[in-house]
């Protein structure tokens, strides 16, 4: 088709820092979901507060590293982010409310 | 006259009112950041609604070593996902859940390379790196599917519906469908759209444009799947 036009678009050099630094992002990603297997497997079901408190928190951490590197949101501007970010509160309202609602019902119920 | 002399008297422009971009980002940037929004309450409207169906079912009491499955309580997830292809037999708990999470993180690495190599105009990289991401994609998609099946068919005690399953109360299965369904719905969505621009990259699209910003906009779409994977892989697999 247009090929010709396309041929002398010189591409820049790669930049090694930036590279090194996705995977390494990758690499803390994918130990964050080594040790939760590790928690899953060895941490007793008795335990089952602590094994959720850890799970939520290194759930968290994966999903900062997401949105900020992958996503790249934390180098946008400061009113991007918290356009994002604060409608979340939304979110953590509604979980409060309805865990408690579900603990409310299963009282009643058995 | 001079036309252009400032004047205390001409009336103050605001960064907002046009001609410039005030959260120095894109038009379709910033909508898909404001759509990828809503789609997170879409989601943890669905997880959350998990988590309220759980908790207002009784939990299970004892070992789990001496772990059954019956309709009286929710089950445990490990003991439900537990199976892995050719390794027929073999109680394997969630290492079958662990790859596919790792494919999908790997595949949003090579996204981030795309969009990466995007800023630097290269095409040969750019298509290389979506190759590999569409590739992560289609992986999971068929990981999902044998999934699927197997979670649909059971392990001898009947298999799983919309309206009974085997391995607890009705609603664990029609969330698992609803949830796991959904999500791959949108990882499909996110290898099509993968494709478009990988086809628009070979044929020299953004090259004749200037600039790879449409790899960078489906970008956010593809690593947003990968996001809401991680959240549904902790509240459904588990806790």
């Amino acid at each position: 088709m247009h090929a010709e036009n396309t041929t002398h678009v010189q591409p820049q050099p790669v930049d090694k820092a930036k590279i090194r630094k996705i995977w390494v992002t990758a690499g803390y990603m994918a130990l964050i979901t080594i040790l939760e297997f590790i928690v899953a497997f060895t941490l007793p079901l008795e335990m089952a507060t602590t094994r959720v408190s850890i799970f939520v928190l290194m759930t968290i951490v994966k999903a900062f590293y997401i949105v900020a590197e992958f996503m790249h949101l934390k180098y946008e501007m400061k009113v991007l982010i918290w356009s994002i970010l604060i409608p979340m509160v939304f979110v953590i309202w509604m979980l409060i409310a309805f865990i408690y609602e579900g603990a409310a019902i299963n009282e009643i119920r058995y | 006259m001079s036309a252009t002399a400032p004047s205390i008297n001409a009336p103050k422009k605001s960064i907002w009112d046009g001609g410039q971009s005030p959260f120095k980002a894109s038009y379709g940037k910033l909508m898909m950041w404001f759509f990828l929004l809503s789609d997170a309450f879409t989601f943890s409207a669905l997880l959350i609604t998990y988590g309220l169906i759980r908790s207002a079912h009784p939990a299970y009491v004892g070992e789990a070593e001496a772990f059954a499955f019956s309709q009286e309580y929710w089950p445990i997830p490990e003991k439900v996902f537990e199976a892995v292809p050719f390794l027929h037999g073999v109680s394997l708990p969630l290492v079958f859940v662990g790859i596919m999470t790792f494919i999908l993180i790997m595949s949003s690495v090579t996204m981030v390379l795309a969009v990466e190599a995007g800023h630097r105009m290269d095409r040969k990289d750019v298509e290389k790196w979506m190759l590999w991401t569409i590739i992560g994609g289609l992986v999971f998609l068929g990981c999902q599917a044998w999934e699927w099946s197997h979670f649909i068919h059971g392990t001898g005690g009947g298999g799983a519906g919309l309206s009974w399953n085997e391995y607890g109360p009705p609603d664990f299965a029609a969330f698992f469908f609803f949830i796991t369904g959904f999500h791959g719905t949108h990882v499909f969505s996110g290898v099509v759209l993968n494709f478009i621009i990988y086809y628009n990259t070979v044929t020299g699209v953004y090259d004749r444009r200037g600039h790879y910003e449409m790899v960078e906009k489906v970008g956010l779409y593809w690593h947003f799947v990968d996001l809401v994977w991680v959240f549904v892989f902790t509240f459904f697999y588990l806790v």
